[in-house]
Protein backbone atom coordinates (compact mmCIF):
# COMPACT_ATOMS: atom_id res chain seq x y z
CA UNK A 1 0.00 0.00 0.00
CA UNK A 2 2.45 2.45 0.87
CA UNK A 3 5.16 1.11 -1.56
CA UNK A 4 2.84 2.29 -4.51
CA UNK A 5 2.09 6.12 -2.61
CA UNK A 6 6.04 6.67 -2.94
CA UNK A 7 7.26 5.55 -6.19
CA UNK A 8 9.78 8.62 -5.83
CA UNK A 9 11.50 6.69 -3.25
CA UNK A 10 12.02 3.34 -5.74
CA UNK A 11 15.62 4.26 -6.83
CA UNK A 12 16.69 5.01 -3.55
CA UNK A 13 15.57 1.61 -2.11
CA UNK A 14 16.87 0.02 -4.85
CA UNK A 15 20.44 1.06 -4.29
CA UNK A 16 20.27 0.30 -0.34
CA UNK A 17 18.83 -3.08 -0.85
CA UNK A 18 20.64 -4.10 -3.70
CA UNK A 19 23.22 -7.05 -3.18
CA UNK A 20 27.03 -5.67 -1.25
CA UNK A 21 26.24 -2.61 0.37
CA UNK A 22 29.17 -1.07 -0.19
CA UNK A 23 27.70 -0.08 -3.64
CA UNK A 24 25.64 3.38 -2.03
CA UNK A 25 28.49 5.61 -1.47
CA UNK A 26 29.99 6.09 1.67
CA UNK A 27 28.90 9.34 3.21
CA UNK A 28 31.67 9.31 6.84
CA UNK A 29 33.23 6.93 8.09
CA UNK A 30 34.97 6.29 11.41
CA UNK A 31 37.85 4.60 11.35
CA UNK A 32 39.61 3.41 14.68
CA UNK A 33 38.09 5.60 16.43
CA UNK A 34 38.43 5.58 20.28
CA UNK A 35 36.88 8.14 22.89
CA UNK A 36 38.25 8.68 26.76
CA UNK A 37 36.49 10.86 28.85
CA UNK A 38 38.38 13.10 30.64
CA UNK A 39 37.40 11.13 33.85
CA UNK A 40 39.14 7.91 32.57
CA UNK A 41 35.94 6.25 31.41
CA UNK A 42 36.57 4.13 27.76
CA UNK A 43 33.05 5.37 26.06
CA UNK A 44 34.76 4.25 22.82
CA UNK A 45 37.50 1.68 21.76
CA UNK A 46 38.45 1.10 18.10
CA UNK A 47 34.65 1.91 16.06
CA UNK A 48 34.84 1.40 12.63
CA UNK A 49 31.72 2.46 11.25
CA UNK A 50 30.72 3.74 7.50
CA UNK A 51 27.09 5.39 6.95
CA UNK A 52 26.13 5.31 3.07
CA UNK A 53 24.41 7.56 1.71
CA UNK A 54 20.49 7.18 1.84
CA UNK A 55 20.90 4.48 4.69
CA UNK A 56 18.93 4.46 7.75
CA UNK A 57 21.30 2.65 10.63
CA UNK A 58 20.22 1.78 13.89
CA UNK A 59 22.91 2.06 16.42
CA UNK A 60 21.38 -0.25 18.85
CA UNK A 61 23.11 -1.55 22.83
CA UNK A 62 22.58 -1.62 26.31
CA UNK A 63 23.70 1.77 28.24
CA UNK A 64 26.88 2.67 28.56
CA UNK A 65 27.93 1.01 24.91
CA UNK A 66 28.58 4.83 23.52
CA UNK A 67 26.07 4.88 20.77
CA UNK A 68 25.53 8.58 21.97
CA UNK A 69 29.17 9.58 22.01
CA UNK A 70 29.52 7.76 18.42
CA UNK A 71 26.46 9.99 17.37
CA UNK A 72 27.84 12.90 18.99
CA UNK A 73 31.55 12.59 17.13
CA UNK A 74 29.37 12.16 14.01
CA UNK A 75 27.93 15.57 14.63
CA UNK A 76 31.34 16.69 16.05
CA UNK A 77 29.88 18.08 19.18
CA UNK A 78 32.70 16.17 21.27
CA UNK A 79 35.89 15.20 19.30
CA UNK A 80 37.39 11.63 19.32
CA UNK A 81 40.45 10.90 21.40
CA UNK A 82 41.84 9.03 18.66
CA UNK A 83 41.39 7.76 15.18
CA UNK A 84 39.73 9.17 11.83
CA UNK A 85 36.23 10.81 10.46
CA UNK A 86 36.30 10.64 7.42
CA UNK A 87 33.53 12.72 5.45
CA UNK A 88 32.55 12.32 1.34
CA UNK A 89 34.92 14.43 -0.36
CA UNK A 90 36.98 15.23 2.77
CA UNK A 91 37.44 17.18 5.44
CA UNK A 92 36.08 17.21 9.17
CA UNK A 93 33.25 17.43 10.53
CA UNK A 94 32.82 21.34 11.58
CA UNK A 95 33.00 22.09 7.60
CA UNK A 96 30.13 19.37 7.47
CA UNK A 97 27.83 20.67 9.92
CA UNK A 98 25.60 22.46 7.74
CA UNK A 99 24.48 19.17 6.30
CA UNK A 100 24.11 17.60 9.66
CA UNK A 101 20.51 17.93 11.80
CA UNK A 102 20.00 16.23 15.32
CA UNK A 103 17.25 15.70 16.76
CA UNK A 104 18.03 15.06 20.98
CA UNK A 105 16.00 12.67 23.72
CA UNK A 106 13.79 15.66 25.20
CA UNK A 107 12.19 18.37 22.32
CA UNK A 108 14.92 20.61 23.42
CA UNK A 109 12.96 23.41 22.26
CA UNK A 110 13.13 27.16 23.18
CA UNK A 111 9.58 27.70 25.61
CA UNK A 112 9.37 31.22 25.12
CA UNK A 113 9.67 31.03 21.32
CA UNK A 114 5.93 29.42 19.33
CA UNK A 115 6.90 26.60 16.85
CA UNK A 116 7.46 28.70 14.13
CA UNK A 117 10.49 30.50 15.38
CA UNK A 118 11.79 27.18 17.08
CA UNK A 119 11.87 25.52 13.61
CA UNK A 120 13.69 29.12 12.45
CA UNK A 121 16.40 29.18 14.71
CA UNK A 122 18.71 26.95 12.89
CA UNK A 123 18.43 29.38 9.75
CA UNK A 124 18.18 32.40 12.02
CA UNK A 125 21.89 31.54 13.26
CA UNK A 126 22.77 31.09 9.66
CA UNK A 127 21.98 34.29 8.94
CA UNK A 128 18.95 33.75 7.45
CA UNK A 129 15.75 36.58 7.46
CA UNK A 130 12.66 35.53 8.22
CA UNK A 131 11.06 36.66 4.75
CA UNK A 132 13.64 34.35 3.24
CA UNK A 133 12.81 31.38 5.96
CA UNK A 134 9.26 31.56 5.71
CA UNK A 135 8.64 29.05 2.97
CA UNK A 136 11.48 26.06 4.68
CA UNK A 137 9.56 26.97 8.03
CA UNK A 138 6.46 26.01 6.73
CA UNK A 139 7.62 23.23 4.37
CA UNK A 140 8.82 21.65 7.41
CA UNK A 141 5.98 21.93 9.33
CA UNK A 142 3.71 20.59 6.97
CA UNK A 143 6.44 17.50 6.88
CA UNK A 144 5.78 16.63 10.38
CA UNK A 145 2.02 17.57 10.34
CA UNK A 146 1.83 20.63 12.45
CA UNK A 147 1.13 23.05 10.05
CA UNK A 148 -1.63 24.55 11.99
CA UNK A 149 0.46 24.49 15.05
CA UNK A 150 2.92 27.18 13.54
CA UNK A 151 1.84 30.13 16.48
CA UNK A 152 1.45 27.79 19.39
CA UNK A 153 3.84 27.69 22.06
CA UNK A 154 5.53 24.71 23.60
CA UNK A 155 4.06 24.40 26.64
CA UNK A 156 0.92 24.05 24.25
CA UNK A 157 1.13 20.73 23.04
CA UNK A 158 1.51 16.87 23.67
CA UNK A 159 4.75 15.22 24.13
CA UNK A 160 4.86 14.00 20.62
CA UNK A 161 3.87 17.15 18.85
CA UNK A 162 6.91 18.44 20.67
CA UNK A 163 9.60 15.99 19.26
CA UNK A 164 7.56 16.56 15.79
CA UNK A 165 8.57 20.45 16.30
CA UNK A 166 12.13 18.92 16.88
CA UNK A 167 12.61 16.80 14.05
CA UNK A 168 11.14 19.81 11.59
CA UNK A 169 14.06 21.79 13.32
CA UNK A 170 16.40 19.48 12.16
CA UNK A 171 14.94 19.24 9.20
CA UNK A 172 14.69 22.85 8.34
CA UNK A 173 18.52 23.45 6.65
CA UNK A 174 17.69 20.77 4.38
CA UNK A 175 20.56 18.20 5.99
CA UNK A 176 22.03 15.19 4.30
CA UNK A 177 22.73 13.18 7.54
CA UNK A 178 19.98 13.33 10.30
CA UNK A 179 21.02 12.42 13.56
CA UNK A 180 18.76 11.34 16.30
CA UNK A 181 19.47 10.36 19.97
CA UNK A 182 17.17 8.09 21.24
CA UNK A 183 14.11 10.64 20.22
CA UNK A 184 10.95 8.13 21.40
CA UNK A 185 12.41 6.47 24.83
CA UNK A 186 10.32 9.30 26.51
CA UNK A 187 7.24 8.73 24.24
CA UNK A 188 4.41 6.19 25.06
CA UNK A 189 4.32 3.26 23.05
CA UNK A 190 1.44 4.31 20.56
CA UNK A 191 2.69 7.98 19.96
CA UNK A 192 6.33 6.35 19.49
CA UNK A 193 4.87 3.89 16.58
CA UNK A 194 3.28 6.49 14.52
CA UNK A 195 6.35 8.58 15.04
CA UNK A 196 8.62 5.57 13.62
CA UNK A 197 5.97 5.79 10.42
CA UNK A 198 6.45 9.29 9.77
CA UNK A 199 10.10 9.33 10.22
CA UNK A 200 10.02 6.45 7.90
CA UNK A 201 7.68 8.59 5.69
CA UNK A 202 9.85 11.76 6.31
CA UNK A 203 13.25 9.65 4.87
CA UNK A 204 11.34 8.33 1.89
CA UNK A 205 10.15 11.93 0.73
CA UNK A 206 13.34 13.63 1.86
CA UNK A 207 15.89 11.46 1.09
CA UNK A 208 18.32 11.91 3.56
CA UNK A 209 20.74 9.78 5.46
CA UNK A 210 19.48 8.63 9.53
CA UNK A 211 21.66 7.71 12.05
CA UNK A 212 19.16 6.64 15.01
CA UNK A 213 20.15 5.84 18.84
CA UNK A 214 17.68 3.43 20.66
CA UNK A 215 17.84 0.71 22.88
CA UNK A 216 14.88 -1.54 21.43
CA UNK A 217 14.75 -4.31 19.39
CA UNK A 218 11.73 -3.85 18.05
CA UNK A 219 12.19 -0.24 16.88
CA UNK A 220 15.58 -0.49 15.47
CA UNK A 221 14.40 -4.14 13.44
CA UNK A 222 11.30 -1.92 12.21
CA UNK A 223 13.38 1.49 11.08
CA UNK A 224 16.18 0.59 9.75
CA UNK A 225 18.11 -0.70 6.40
CA UNK A 226 21.43 -1.48 9.08
CA UNK A 227 21.36 -2.24 12.69
CA UNK A 228 24.80 -1.83 14.19
CA UNK A 229 24.95 -3.69 17.49
CA UNK A 230 27.08 -2.25 20.46
CA UNK A 231 28.28 -3.59 23.53
CA UNK A 232 29.49 -1.85 26.60
CA UNK A 233 32.80 -1.32 28.45
CA UNK A 234 34.63 -0.30 25.81
CA UNK A 235 32.33 0.73 23.88
CA UNK A 236 32.34 -1.32 20.52
CA UNK A 237 30.28 -2.96 17.44
CA UNK A 238 29.67 -6.39 18.02
CA UNK A 239 27.51 -7.22 14.94
CA UNK A 240 25.87 -5.93 11.75
CA UNK A 241 22.39 -7.01 11.03
CA UNK A 242 21.16 -5.69 7.21
CA UNK A 243 17.64 -5.85 7.42
CA UNK A 244 16.60 -6.87 3.64
CA UNK A 245 13.29 -5.75 3.53
CA UNK A 246 11.57 -3.57 1.54
CA UNK A 247 11.88 0.31 2.90
CA UNK A 248 8.90 1.21 2.28
CA UNK A 249 6.88 -0.39 5.89
CA UNK A 250 4.22 0.24 7.85
CA UNK A 251 2.25 -1.92 10.54
CA UNK A 252 1.75 -4.80 8.30
CA UNK A 253 5.67 -5.28 8.89
CA UNK A 254 5.60 -6.13 12.38
CA UNK A 255 3.22 -9.34 11.69
CA UNK A 256 5.88 -10.65 8.70
CA UNK A 257 8.08 -13.36 9.33
CA UNK A 258 11.10 -11.71 8.26
CA UNK A 259 9.99 -9.27 10.79
CA UNK A 260 10.21 -11.89 14.11
CA UNK A 261 13.62 -13.11 12.72
CA UNK A 262 15.29 -10.00 12.71
CA UNK A 263 13.98 -9.40 15.77
CA UNK A 264 15.22 -12.88 16.98
CA UNK A 265 18.43 -12.08 15.25
CA UNK A 266 19.24 -8.48 16.96
CA UNK A 267 18.27 -9.70 20.50
CA UNK A 268 20.21 -12.79 20.06
CA UNK A 269 23.62 -10.12 19.42
CA UNK A 270 22.77 -8.09 21.97
CA UNK A 271 22.05 -10.47 24.46
CA UNK A 272 25.53 -11.52 23.58
CA UNK A 273 27.16 -7.95 24.22
CA UNK A 274 25.14 -8.03 27.30
CA UNK A 275 26.47 -11.76 28.40
CA UNK A 276 30.15 -10.44 27.56
CA UNK A 277 29.55 -7.49 29.93
CA UNK A 278 29.07 -9.76 32.74
CA UNK A 279 31.88 -11.75 32.81
CA UNK A 280 34.09 -8.37 32.77
CA UNK B 1 -16.59 54.93 57.14
CA UNK B 2 -19.07 52.28 58.55
CA UNK B 3 -21.08 52.45 55.52
CA UNK B 4 -19.28 50.47 53.33
CA UNK B 5 -18.63 47.31 55.50
CA UNK B 6 -22.26 46.56 53.97
CA UNK B 7 -21.40 45.05 50.71
CA UNK B 8 -18.69 43.40 51.42
CA UNK B 9 -20.51 41.19 53.95
CA UNK B 10 -23.17 40.77 51.90
CA UNK B 11 -21.37 38.53 49.79
CA UNK B 12 -19.97 35.83 52.08
CA UNK B 13 -23.69 35.85 54.00
CA UNK B 14 -24.63 34.42 50.44
CA UNK B 15 -21.86 31.86 50.41
CA UNK B 16 -22.98 29.00 51.29
CA UNK B 17 -26.39 29.13 48.84
CA UNK B 18 -23.72 30.29 46.37
CA UNK B 19 -21.00 27.60 46.52
CA UNK B 20 -24.15 25.08 46.99
CA UNK B 21 -25.33 26.29 43.59
CA UNK B 22 -21.85 26.15 42.21
CA UNK B 23 -21.45 22.05 42.88
CA UNK B 24 -24.47 21.64 40.65
CA UNK B 25 -23.42 24.07 38.20
CA UNK B 26 -19.96 22.71 37.68
CA UNK B 27 -20.97 19.38 36.35
CA UNK B 28 -23.60 22.01 33.97
CA UNK B 29 -20.22 23.22 31.79
CA UNK B 30 -20.01 26.69 33.67
CA UNK B 31 -16.59 26.94 35.17
CA UNK B 32 -16.47 30.85 34.46
CA UNK B 33 -19.24 30.74 37.27
CA UNK B 34 -16.94 29.52 39.72
CA UNK B 35 -14.52 30.78 38.84
CA UNK B 36 -15.80 34.68 39.02
CA UNK B 37 -17.25 33.63 42.49
CA UNK B 38 -13.82 32.29 43.77
CA UNK B 39 -12.35 35.82 42.34
CA UNK B 40 -15.39 37.65 44.28
CA UNK B 41 -14.17 35.54 47.56
CA UNK B 42 -10.62 36.77 47.14
CA UNK B 43 -10.94 40.32 46.82
CA UNK B 44 -14.03 40.53 49.21
CA UNK B 45 -13.01 38.43 52.41
CA UNK B 46 -10.05 40.94 52.79
CA UNK B 47 -12.03 43.73 52.02
CA UNK B 48 -14.62 42.63 55.05
CA UNK B 49 -11.47 41.89 56.99
CA UNK B 50 -10.08 45.85 56.62
CA UNK B 51 -13.59 46.94 56.92
CA UNK B 52 -13.54 45.37 60.79
CA UNK B 53 -9.89 46.15 61.62
CA UNK B 54 -10.56 49.68 60.87
CA UNK B 55 -14.43 49.61 62.57
CA UNK B 56 -12.85 48.17 65.92
CA UNK B 57 -9.70 50.55 65.85
CA UNK B 58 -11.96 53.42 65.66
CA UNK B 59 -14.65 52.53 67.98
CA UNK B 60 -11.69 51.04 70.75
CA UNK B 61 -10.01 54.99 70.31
CA UNK B 62 -13.56 56.99 70.75
CA UNK B 63 -14.84 54.53 73.96
CA UNK B 64 -11.22 54.48 75.63
CA UNK B 65 -10.59 58.28 74.85
CA UNK B 66 -6.87 57.36 73.18
CA UNK B 67 -5.03 61.01 73.15
CA UNK B 68 -4.68 61.19 69.08
CA UNK B 69 -0.60 61.93 70.43
CA UNK B 70 -0.69 58.35 71.44
CA UNK B 71 -3.22 57.07 68.76
CA UNK B 72 -4.99 58.57 66.44
CA UNK B 73 -8.06 57.45 64.98
CA UNK B 74 -8.54 55.86 61.49
CA UNK B 75 -10.73 58.87 60.73
CA UNK B 76 -8.39 61.66 62.09
CA UNK B 77 -5.62 59.78 59.90
CA UNK B 78 -7.72 60.34 56.89
CA UNK B 79 -8.29 64.14 58.38
CA UNK B 80 -4.98 64.69 58.58
CA UNK B 81 -3.87 63.07 55.03
CA UNK B 82 -6.49 65.18 53.36
CA UNK B 83 -5.25 68.33 55.47
CA UNK B 84 -1.51 67.58 54.76
CA UNK B 85 -1.97 66.62 51.59
CA UNK B 86 0.39 69.31 49.91
CA UNK B 87 3.34 68.71 52.41
CA UNK B 88 2.68 65.08 52.02
CA UNK B 89 2.49 64.77 48.54
CA UNK B 90 5.20 66.54 47.61
CA UNK B 91 7.71 64.01 49.89
CA UNK B 92 5.99 61.43 48.37
CA UNK B 93 7.09 62.46 44.86
CA UNK B 94 10.81 62.87 46.32
CA UNK B 95 10.47 59.42 47.74
CA UNK B 96 8.91 57.90 44.08
CA UNK B 97 11.61 59.61 42.54
CA UNK B 98 14.53 58.11 44.53
CA UNK B 99 12.94 54.82 44.60
CA UNK B 100 12.73 54.54 40.86
CA UNK B 101 15.87 56.42 40.07
CA UNK B 102 17.48 53.83 42.53
CA UNK B 103 15.85 50.26 41.32
CA UNK B 104 16.29 51.86 37.38
CA UNK B 105 20.28 52.00 38.20
CA UNK B 106 20.04 48.98 39.85
CA UNK B 107 18.64 47.00 36.58
CA UNK B 108 20.67 48.57 34.54
CA UNK B 109 23.45 48.01 37.01
CA UNK B 110 22.38 44.72 37.90
CA UNK B 111 21.84 43.27 34.05
CA UNK B 112 24.80 44.45 32.62
CA UNK B 113 27.21 43.17 35.32
CA UNK B 114 25.26 39.74 35.09
CA UNK B 115 25.84 40.02 31.18
CA UNK B 116 29.79 40.68 32.02
CA UNK B 117 29.98 37.99 34.27
CA UNK B 118 28.42 35.61 32.13
CA UNK B 119 30.89 36.61 28.65
CA UNK B 120 34.12 36.22 30.87
CA UNK B 121 35.04 34.58 33.69
CA UNK B 122 37.52 36.86 34.64
CA UNK B 123 35.18 39.32 35.16
CA UNK B 124 33.11 36.45 37.34
CA UNK B 125 35.81 35.75 39.57
CA UNK B 126 37.06 39.30 40.20
CA UNK B 127 33.71 40.81 40.60
CA UNK B 128 31.63 38.43 42.00
CA UNK B 129 32.52 37.97 45.61
CA UNK B 130 32.32 42.30 46.36
CA UNK B 131 28.68 42.08 44.90
CA UNK B 132 28.24 39.51 47.59
CA UNK B 133 29.92 41.41 50.02
CA UNK B 134 28.14 44.95 49.22
CA UNK B 135 24.93 42.86 49.30
CA UNK B 136 25.52 41.08 53.51
CA UNK B 137 26.36 44.59 54.79
CA UNK B 138 23.47 46.45 56.36
CA UNK B 139 22.78 49.52 54.41
CA UNK B 140 21.43 50.68 57.43
CA UNK B 141 25.13 50.47 58.91
CA UNK B 142 26.69 52.04 55.32
CA UNK B 143 23.88 54.95 55.39
CA UNK B 144 25.69 56.90 57.85
CA UNK B 145 28.48 57.19 55.81
CA UNK B 146 27.70 57.90 52.25
CA UNK B 147 26.16 60.74 54.06
CA UNK B 148 29.60 62.39 54.92
CA UNK B 149 30.90 61.60 51.56
CA UNK B 150 28.59 62.69 49.36
CA UNK B 151 25.40 65.12 48.85
CA UNK B 152 22.42 64.12 50.78
CA UNK B 153 20.05 63.31 48.11
CA UNK B 154 23.05 61.19 45.87
CA UNK B 155 23.62 59.26 49.30
CA UNK B 156 20.05 58.22 49.47
CA UNK B 157 19.81 57.15 45.89
CA UNK B 158 23.45 55.63 46.21
CA UNK B 159 20.98 53.29 49.22
CA UNK B 160 17.90 52.20 47.23
CA UNK B 161 20.30 51.58 44.50
CA UNK B 162 22.94 49.16 46.63
CA UNK B 163 20.30 47.18 48.12
CA UNK B 164 18.01 47.06 44.87
CA UNK B 165 21.36 45.68 42.71
CA UNK B 166 21.56 42.44 44.03
CA UNK B 167 18.83 40.65 43.39
CA UNK B 168 18.46 41.55 39.85
CA UNK B 169 22.30 40.44 39.51
CA UNK B 170 22.03 37.43 41.52
CA UNK B 171 18.63 36.55 39.48
CA UNK B 172 19.77 37.65 35.99
CA UNK B 173 23.25 35.73 36.70
CA UNK B 174 21.25 32.25 37.30
CA UNK B 175 18.96 32.56 34.82
CA UNK B 176 21.77 33.09 31.99
CA UNK B 177 23.58 30.15 33.02
CA UNK B 178 19.87 28.02 33.51
CA UNK B 179 19.36 27.76 29.57
CA UNK B 180 18.74 23.91 28.81
CA UNK B 181 22.01 22.17 28.15
CA UNK B 182 20.93 20.66 24.93
CA UNK B 183 19.80 23.82 23.46
CA UNK B 184 23.53 25.20 23.97
CA UNK B 185 24.91 22.27 22.17
CA UNK B 186 22.33 22.77 19.43
CA UNK B 187 23.14 25.78 19.29
CA UNK B 188 27.04 24.79 19.17
CA UNK B 189 26.04 22.52 16.09
CA UNK B 190 24.18 25.42 14.00
CA UNK B 191 25.52 28.53 15.05
CA UNK B 192 29.08 27.94 15.85
CA UNK B 193 30.85 28.38 12.51
CA UNK B 194 32.94 31.64 13.06
CA UNK B 195 33.59 34.04 10.16
CA UNK B 196 36.83 32.84 8.09
CA UNK B 197 39.00 36.27 8.94
CA UNK B 198 38.07 35.79 12.73
CA UNK B 199 40.77 34.49 15.11
CA UNK B 200 39.85 31.93 17.58
CA UNK B 201 38.77 33.96 20.37
CA UNK B 202 36.69 36.73 18.43
CA UNK B 203 35.37 33.40 17.06
CA UNK B 204 34.43 32.35 20.75
CA UNK B 205 33.91 36.05 21.59
CA UNK B 206 30.76 36.60 19.24
CA UNK B 207 29.43 32.46 19.60
CA UNK B 208 28.92 33.75 23.31
CA UNK B 209 27.26 36.98 22.55
CA UNK B 210 25.01 35.18 19.99
CA UNK B 211 24.27 32.51 22.24
CA UNK B 212 23.48 35.49 24.89
CA UNK B 213 21.25 36.46 22.58
CA UNK B 214 19.26 33.53 21.39
CA UNK B 215 19.13 31.75 24.60
CA UNK B 216 20.77 32.95 27.70
CA UNK B 217 18.65 36.19 27.23
CA UNK B 218 15.27 35.09 26.82
CA UNK B 219 16.16 32.25 29.60
CA UNK B 220 17.21 34.57 31.90
CA UNK B 221 14.00 36.46 31.22
CA UNK B 222 11.52 35.06 34.12
CA UNK B 223 14.92 34.93 36.68
CA UNK B 224 15.04 38.70 36.14
CA UNK B 225 11.29 39.61 36.61
CA UNK B 226 11.42 37.76 39.58
CA UNK B 227 14.51 39.71 41.00
CA UNK B 228 12.57 42.69 39.43
CA UNK B 229 10.00 42.17 41.99
CA UNK B 230 12.22 41.94 45.14
CA UNK B 231 14.15 44.53 44.07
CA UNK B 232 11.02 46.96 43.84
CA UNK B 233 10.42 46.49 47.56
CA UNK B 234 13.98 46.63 48.61
CA UNK B 235 14.22 49.52 46.30
CA UNK B 236 11.58 51.84 48.70
CA UNK B 237 12.96 50.30 51.85
CA UNK B 238 16.80 51.46 51.09
CA UNK B 239 15.10 55.09 49.92
CA UNK B 240 13.74 54.47 53.51
CA UNK B 241 16.44 53.85 55.54
CA UNK B 242 18.49 56.30 54.03
CA UNK B 243 16.03 59.17 54.52
CA UNK B 244 15.45 57.80 58.57
CA UNK B 245 19.55 58.22 58.73
CA UNK B 246 19.47 62.02 56.60
CA UNK B 247 16.39 63.13 58.86
CA UNK B 248 17.95 62.57 62.13
CA UNK B 249 21.11 64.45 60.94
CA UNK B 250 18.30 67.39 60.08
CA UNK B 251 17.43 67.40 56.41
CA UNK B 252 15.51 65.62 53.69
CA UNK B 253 12.20 66.11 52.92
CA UNK B 254 11.27 62.40 51.54
CA UNK B 255 8.05 60.56 53.42
CA UNK B 256 10.33 58.51 55.79
CA UNK B 257 11.91 61.88 56.99
CA UNK B 258 8.41 63.19 57.36
CA UNK B 259 7.87 60.05 59.66
CA UNK B 260 10.96 60.92 61.67
CA UNK B 261 9.82 64.96 61.59
CA UNK B 262 6.28 64.37 62.89
CA UNK B 263 7.74 61.56 65.20
CA UNK B 264 9.78 64.96 67.12
CA UNK B 265 6.99 67.14 66.87
CA UNK B 266 4.42 64.28 68.02
CA UNK B 267 2.66 65.01 65.55
CA UNK B 268 0.89 61.16 65.23
CA UNK B 269 -1.57 61.49 63.20
CA UNK B 270 0.67 62.86 60.03
CA UNK B 271 3.43 60.08 61.14
CA UNK B 272 0.31 57.76 60.49
CA UNK B 273 -0.67 59.28 56.84
CA UNK B 274 3.06 59.18 55.79
CA UNK B 275 3.06 55.30 56.87
CA UNK B 276 0.18 54.52 54.93
CA UNK B 277 1.45 56.23 52.07
CA UNK B 278 4.46 54.74 52.06
CA UNK B 279 2.85 51.26 52.28
CA UNK B 280 0.43 52.19 49.19
CA UNK B 281 3.52 52.96 47.50
CA UNK B 282 4.88 49.26 48.20
CA UNK B 283 1.93 48.03 47.47
CA UNK B 284 1.84 49.56 44.05
CA UNK B 285 5.40 48.82 43.33
CA UNK B 286 4.74 45.17 44.25
CA UNK B 287 1.37 45.07 42.05
CA UNK B 288 2.72 46.69 38.66
CA UNK B 289 6.20 44.47 38.95
CA UNK B 290 3.85 41.61 39.34
CA UNK B 291 1.90 43.10 36.14
CA UNK B 292 4.68 43.47 34.22
CA UNK B 293 6.02 39.96 34.81
CA UNK B 294 2.88 38.59 34.10
CA UNK B 295 2.55 40.56 30.70
CA UNK B 296 5.92 39.16 29.49
CA UNK B 297 5.36 35.57 30.47
CA UNK B 298 2.11 34.68 30.25
CA UNK B 299 2.24 33.21 27.00
CA UNK B 300 5.29 30.59 27.73
CA UNK B 301 6.08 30.25 31.26
CA UNK B 302 4.90 27.98 33.93
CA UNK B 303 5.06 30.48 36.76
CA UNK B 304 2.55 33.34 34.83
CA UNK B 305 0.38 30.07 33.62
CA UNK B 306 -0.86 28.78 36.78
CA UNK B 307 -1.87 32.30 37.36
CA UNK B 308 -4.66 31.72 34.82
CA UNK B 309 -5.81 28.64 36.02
Amino acid sequence: MTAQTAPSTAPSTGSISAPGHASGTALVKLQGVDKTFPNGTIALSGLDLTIREGEFVSLLGPSGCGKSTALRILAGLITATRGAINWDGGGDSLAHQRDIGFVFQEPTLMPWANVADNVYLPLRLRGVSRKAAAQAIDSCLSLVGLEQFAKSYPRELSGGMKMRVSIARALSLRPKLLLMDEPFAALDEITRFKLNDDILRLQREFGCTIVFVTHSVFESVYLSSRIVVMAARPGRIIAEIDVDAPRARDKDFRTTPAYGDYCRQASEALHGAMGFDEHL
Amino acid sequence: MNAPTLNPSADPARSPADSAELSLAASDDTPARGRDFTLALRIGLPLVLFAIVIWGWETYVRIAGVPHYVLPAPSRIMATMIADWPLLFGSLLQTLKTTFLGLALAIIGGVGLAVLLSLSRAIEYSLYPYAVVLQVTPVVAIAPLLLIYMPQETAVLTCAWIVAFFPILSNTTLGLQSVDRNLLELFDLYGSARPKWAPRWLGTFIARVKALYYLRGPAALPYFLGGLKIAGGLALIGAVVAEIAAGSAGAGSGLAYRIIESQFRLNIPRLFAALVLLSLTGVIIFLAMSAFSHMLLRRWHESAISQDK
